[in-house]
């Protein structure tokens, strides 16, 4: 891979909670590179969101500290820069989409006026100016009759239309990388499909790099160009998306996507994964997921597996990927 | 389906939400159901399927009685819901129950598991002596996979999936006949998701229930839905067999819904055709005259606007509410 645009190495976030210490990232590690786009899976509490809030430095301390590791965009470590310097990164070389776009907007400002302020205050242009380039983007992210969207509020947008809004202000500034949180998990799946359309195509015009959120694997294949799993706040396995999807090396990577229900198929029982997510303030010995795999030997309970290499760029952490069949 | 008799009638029913909003000065009327007509027959799993704002949660909120329908009826075992009183009344409250979709709003967070499992035993007295009420907790959570120990915690000391199966062992508890689920499992993880649909089609082999089971997610639906009726804007588009209606739609609404869930082959290769519908659900205070499709349809013209479509059988076996449904379509021309 060229020189990454980001890269997470070793990355530690606790929070401190009053019941006790719960490592919500464990020492997770990857570089994201040009143009890139790496999904990032994992069901709640893996770790997946708090990861890409950590880069940001969003998280509320008390109670989640970044207890190690660093964020490396180019050169710069961002866990190194002062808040003025981590405000101007924000936006304008790594910006963020959430989940839910009616909670990021706010309800008493136009959707105009929301934009128009982003670019001003961070490009230094005049208002009309600003009004210009905000039509641009609302065109660009395919917002049918922009002009009058301009004048809307919030609550007047569909939740599709919302999403399209959060993500021309996501892209106002050009950032360098995009964190993408669920961005379409709250929508309705014909809208979904739209919005997915929309950010594969602006990653493949642009050289925008995405780290893409999702619980959702189909999503995940179909978008990205590699998957990371997450799994209790380590990631356990990350390898090119199709063969990650194809050839899970991961017991926990393999066991999701059996449980997927297809469409195609009635299945008399769904191969459901026994057991729950673990809790993290009292998490297992050993591999986090050894209770609920089919696969678990004595040195499970004992120690974490290294990532190991098993194919070309796709490493797992798991003592007996040899045998994990799809 | 064998049994002639529906347990529950759905005859003709429309909902409309008055729309008085003083600060933004909008009036009118909301249709959030309209003219829906369904049967649920003994022992079935009846899908109901479609996106926000199609009136899926309200017309399970009418059949909960929850609210009552602005015109036609609702009847259980033949009787008309909306006359119920006193016993009849409560007689259906046990019979039908509901599961929601929210596993954390629909429990109190200061009711310890017991409690939660015997309010519906203080309720309705008449079912069980009070003697009988901890074994009753204890069959109950062992029925739905938790362990009975924990009986006595609250509800924020269980994961999500346990949560929900709290919710469904309450709704069991009176032994009823008919679950409402609402999106039962779509707040749920993937891992814990399979779990949960297994564990509903546990408790209808056992207890020969029948379910409405509620949900957006049409892969989850055909794992369980012995039927599936798909709705948009308030109104039933296509209603038939589970397979039928999934794997060879005849409206052009379920074909755009099937074809827009993410999926790949084994291989990770995107499988499929996308429909990419253009727009949005046009907004159900002003619904589209004619077909209420028609504004988002590829197929749709001059007549879609002119007339509305009849839901009748259309040569596809099933009834479907499209004018221009042949047995043929199935592979939408290029979008």
């Amino acid at each position: 891979m060229s020189d990454p645009v980001l890269s997470i190495d070793d990355l530690h976030v606790e929070f401190r909670t009053e019941d006790g210490v719960v490592k919500a990232v464990d020492g997770v590690s990857y570089e994201l590179g040009k143009g890139e786009i790496i999904a990032v899976l994992g069901e709640s509490g893996s770790g997946k969101t708090v990861h890409a809030r950590a880069v940001l430095r969003i998280l509320d301390t008390p109670p989640a500290h970044i207890t190690g590791g660093r964020a490396m965009l180019g050169d710069v470590n961002l866990f190194d820069l002062d808040e003025a310097d981590m405000r101007e990164v924000r936006g304008a070389r790594i910006a963020m989409l959430f989940q839910d776009p009616h909670t990021a907007l706010d309800p008493v400002y136009t959707v105009g006026d929301q934009i128009v302020e982003l670019l001003r205050l961070r490009r230094g242009i005049s208002t009309k100016e600003a009004r210009d380039q905000a039509l641009e983007l609302l065109e660009r992210v395919g917002i049918p009759s922009p002009e009058g969207r301009l004048n809307a509020y919030p609550h007047q947008l569909s939740g599709g239309i919302a999403q399209r809004v959060m993500v021309a202000m996501a892209v106002a500034l050009d950032p360098d990388v995009l964190l993408a949180d669920e961005p379409t998990s709250s929508l309705d799946v014909t809208v979904q499909a739209q919005v997915l359309e929309l950010l594969g195509s602006l990653v493949s015009e642009t050289e925008m790099s995405m780290v893409l959120i999702t619980h959702n694997l189909a999503v995940a294949v179909g978008l990205a160009d590699r998957i990371a799993v997450m799994y209790a706040g380590q990631l356990v396995e990350l390898g090119p998306a199709k063969e990650v999807y194809a050839n899970p090396k991961h017991p926990y990577t393999a066991a999701l996507l059996r449980s997927i229900p297809d469409i195609e198929r009635r299945d008399e029982r769904l191969p459901a994964i026994k057991g729950a997510p673990p809790n993290l303030l009292h998490p297992p010995s050993g591999c986090p997921f050894h209770p609920r795999c089919p696969y678990a030997t004595e040195i499970c309970l004992t120690a974490m597996p290294p990532l190991d290499e098993v194919g070309p760029e796709h490493v797992t952490a798991c003592y007996h990927w040899d045998e994990v069949q799809r | 389906m064998s049994d002639p008799q529906p347990l529950i009638r759905v005859d003709n029913v429309t909902k409309h939400f008055p729309l008085n909003d003083k600060v933004f000065g909008s009036s009118g009327v909301i249709h959030a159901v309209d003219g829906v007509s369904v049967d649920l027959y003994p022992g079935e799993v009846l899908g109901v399927v479609g996106e926000s704002g199609c009136g899926k949660s309200t017309l399970a909120n009418l059949i909960m009685k929850l609210e009552e329908p602005t015109s036609g009826t609702i009847e259980y075992r033949g009787r008309n819901i909306a006359t119920f009183k006193d016993d009849e009344l409560k007689t259906y409250r046990r019979e039908v129950q509901m599961v929601f979709q929210d596993t954390f709003g629909s429990l109190d967070p200061r009711m310890t598991i017991t409690d939660v499992l015997t309010e519906p035993f203080t309720i309705h007295r008449e079912v069980l002596p009070k003697d009988a009420w901890p074994d009753k907790v204890r069959a109950l959570l062992k029925l739905v996979g938790l362990d009975p120990d924990h009986a006595n915690r609250y509800p924020h000391q269980f994961s999500g999936g346990q949560r929900q199966r709290i919710n469904i062992a309450r709704a069991l508890a009176l032994d009823p006949k008919v679950l409402v689920c609402d999106e039962p499992v779509s707040a749920l993880d993937v891992s814990v998701q399979a779990q949960v649909v297994n564990l509903l089609k546990d408790l209808q082999d056992e207890f020969g229930l029948s379910y409405i089971f509620v949900a957006h997610d049409l892969s989850v639906v055909r794992q369980i839905a012995d039927r599936v009726a798909v709705m948009y804007l308030g109104q039933v588009q296509e209603i038939g067999d589970e397979a039928d209606v999934l794997l060879h739609p005849s409206h052009p609404y379920t074909q755009a819904l099937v074809s827009a869930l993410p999926t790949a082959d084994d291989q990770g290769n995107t499988t499929g055709k996308r429909i990419v519908l253009s727009g949005d659900l046009p907004s159900p205070a002003n619904p589209p005259s004619g077909c209420r499709f028609r504004t988002r349809c590829w197929m749709a013209q001059q007549k879609c606007a002119d007339e509305e479509p009849e839901l009748i059988e259309r040569g596809t076996g099933r009834p479907t509410k499209c004018h221009f449904v042949t047995p043929t379509v199935g592979t939408p021309a290029a979008v």
